[in-house]
């Protein structure tokens, strides 16, 4: 069909003559509704589709908030009480962006973990999880930069260790730091470019997650089998089943969002970013977002400048490689008896070095942070190519399908005649 | 609740609502009130802030303004002309017959004090702000204001009498608080 109309199952003869000549709705169809999802999806498939609600939340409460925002350093400070004060629901809709952020994350995080658990990194998801990581290094990048809009204490002194990272790069250190801000401090050129690309950077992460989401429709998603689907007898198609449980998680997240935003809105921020910037004095105890604090800690677990800031990067870095880093055939931990327990060692690392980066760098925290540095890259870099060597997986089920469908040897119980008949192509 | 496993509608029968059309339409007005619930706060924060409302209106001293002269004062981000009418612009005013202008209203529905025109400086056509508060303005063939963008005609009750204006300046809201103190809006 090289010209002509394209096929349209529509039955309204509107949308059927929009549909011929651009098949948007046919492709909805086949992507968000026939698209045919692994049945055994557990709720850790939710977070996807949370991180997505999320971004167009994000977009939109950033939109009505940049109406009423002024950037300057004379004046977003006050601009930002303002939406506090005067604007009309002003408090809640930054309210909502602000815990957004955190929530974003949250879902994020949840997200990544789950693709490290699955093994969803592995052929031939590989790009997938590279346009991932791409995803996370934008979110963050807008993240920092939306924390310096306020123009609090912490703003201005995030921004300006932030920036600072970059003065670690050797003979153009300084150079491309003064670059940054546009002057020699943080300063007005410097809240104007962050403003700037504050509202660029969302509308990129759009993009990429519709590259990150039209290669997964490619691949097909993973699940907590971590084995393809042999059949439709495996799959279920994404709506209403997968539609309806998404829905509901999302219910579930709504309800823990709101009750921040509602009952303790300020909880995940820093009292020190509602006094206005000042340029002359520095906040006695300086600490990011909880969402940077694992990479806080790691920036100062290391005692030489450009090492740290080149280790924090590199945590960041070494998720890229990742695929190839991990040897194992086997993508679910469910059947990797060893890789299960690293797996949550790597966990419970994260949250030590995000308790350290929310301490200050001294006495035991250093220990801390130090040890869990070495872990951290320990687990990427060296136990997992090993461990896919070393370690003998549980036996794989031969389909999704099959240990629900197949009478178990155990109970013997055999599934009901209105399931779908197996037939393992196995 | 024995039986929901069943068909919804028993047999035989099949008019009349069923428990599945309750749940269908209780759920769709449960997201319908909570989109509106959440799209009112975005709506209502383009409406004029609490700042904004507090600044919405002015007091004016009309001592300093002789008669036959105007003043231009800002009121919510427009001009107001307030002008002291000489006892001649007020007879032009009181005596134009009202039923051959555009816009019919007598110069007394118009005024509080006969000798203090306060109108809203914006030409009902299209926004421009009209001549004629200084001196060597052109005021139009009716001694009022001209507007230069498209050529009305106001009179010295800031009434339309020519040109493509529908209505006649607006007159704000004000009271006089005192003989030569008044507050706009």
């Amino acid at each position: 069909m090289a010209h002509g109309l394209a096929n349209s199952s529509m039955k309204n003869p509107v949308l059927r003559w929009v549909d011929e000549r651009l098949p948007v709705l046919t492709l909805l169809h086949k992507e968000y509704a026939a698209y045919p999802t692994p049945r055994n999806f557990n709720y850790f498939w939710n977070f996807g589709a949370l991180a997505m609600v999320m971004l167009m939340v994000m977009i939109v409460t950033g939109i009505f908030l940049s109406m009423q925002y002024t950037a300057h350093v004379d004046h977003a400070f006050d601009s930002v009480e303002r939406i506090m004060r005067d604007v009309n629901y002003g408090w809640l809709i930054r309210y909502i962006h602000m815990n957004g952020a955190s929530f974003f994350f949250i879902a994020v995080f949840v997200h990544i973990f789950r693709g490290l658990y699955y093994g969803s990194y592995k052929k031939p998801r590989e790009l997938l999880w590279i346009l991932g990581v791409v995803i996370l290094l934008l979110m963050m990048a807008t993240a920092f930069m939306g924390y310096v809009l306020p123009w609090g204490q912490m703003s201005f002194w995030g921004a300006t260790v932030i920036t600072n990272l970059f003065s670690a790069i050797p003979a153009f250190g300084d150079q491309i730091v003064m670059w940054l801000w546009g002057g020699f401090s943080v300063d007005n050129p410097t809240l104007n470019r962050f403003f700037s690309l504050h509202y660029l950077l969302p509308f990129v992460i759009v993009g990429v997650v519709f590259l990150h989401v039209a290669a997964l429709h490619i691949t097909g998603s993973n699940n907590p089998l971590g084995i393809e689907p042999k059949g439709p007898q495996d799959t279920l198609p994404f709506h209403p089943y997968y539609t309806i449980k998404d829905t509901f998680g999302l219910g579930v997240f709504l309800i823990f969002y709101a009750l921040f935003v509602f009952f303790a809105p300020n909880y995940l921020g820093h009292p020190d970013n509602y006094i206005p910037a000042n340029p002359l004095v520095t906040p006695a105890h300086i600490v990011p977002e909880w969402y940077f604090l694992p990479f806080y800690a790691i920036l100062r677990a290391v005692p030489d400048k450009l090492l740290g800031v080149i280790l924090m990067f590199g945590s960041i870095a070494v998720l890229f490689i990742l695929p190839w880093l991990d040897t194992s055939k086997v993508r679910s931990a469910r059947f990797r008896p060893i890789y299960k327990w690293f797996f949550w060692v790597l966990v419970i690392d994260c949250f030590v070095l995000g308790w350290c980066g929310a301490n200050p760098p001294e006495g035991i925290f250093v220990v801390l942070a130090r040890l869990g540095t070495l872990y951290y890259f320990f687990h990427f870099l060296i136990l997992l190519p090993i461990l896919g060597k070393l370690e003998r997986p549980l036996p794989l089920p031969k389909s999704i399908s099959e240990p629900v469908l197949s009478p178990s040897p155990g109970g013997g119980r055999v599934a009901s005649g209105a399931t779908a008949k197996p037939m393992d192509k196995a | 609740m024995a039986d929901i496993t069943h068909s919804d509608k028993p047999a035989g029968e099949d008019t009349g609502p069923t428990r599945r059309d309750f749940l269908y339409l209780t759920t769709a007005a449960f997201g319908a009130i909570g989109t509106l619930g959440f799209v009112w706060p975005f709506v209502d924060s383009m409406n004029p802030a609490a700042d904004t409302l507090a600044l919405s209106s002015i007091d004016v001293d009309l001592s300093p303004i002789a008669a036959g002269q105007s003043i231009t004062v800002t009121w919510r981000g427009k001009p107001v002309f307030i002008r002291h009418r000489t006892p001649g612009e007020i007879l032009a005013a009181e005596e134009t017959p009202v039923d051959e202008l555009r816009d019919a209203q007598t110069d007394e529905e118009r005024v509080e004090k006969p000798e203090w025109l306060i109108v809203v400086g914006i030409c009902t056509h299209l926004g421009c702000v009209p001549l004629g508060q200084k001196p060597t303005d052109p005021r139009g063939d009716y001694g009022g204001w001209f507007c230069p963008c498209h050529g009305s005609h106001y009179d010295t009750s800031g009434r339309i009498r020519k040109g493509p204006a529908p209505q006649n300046l607006h007159v704000p809201e004000y009271v006089f608080l005192d003989d030569t103190d008044v507050r706009i809006g």
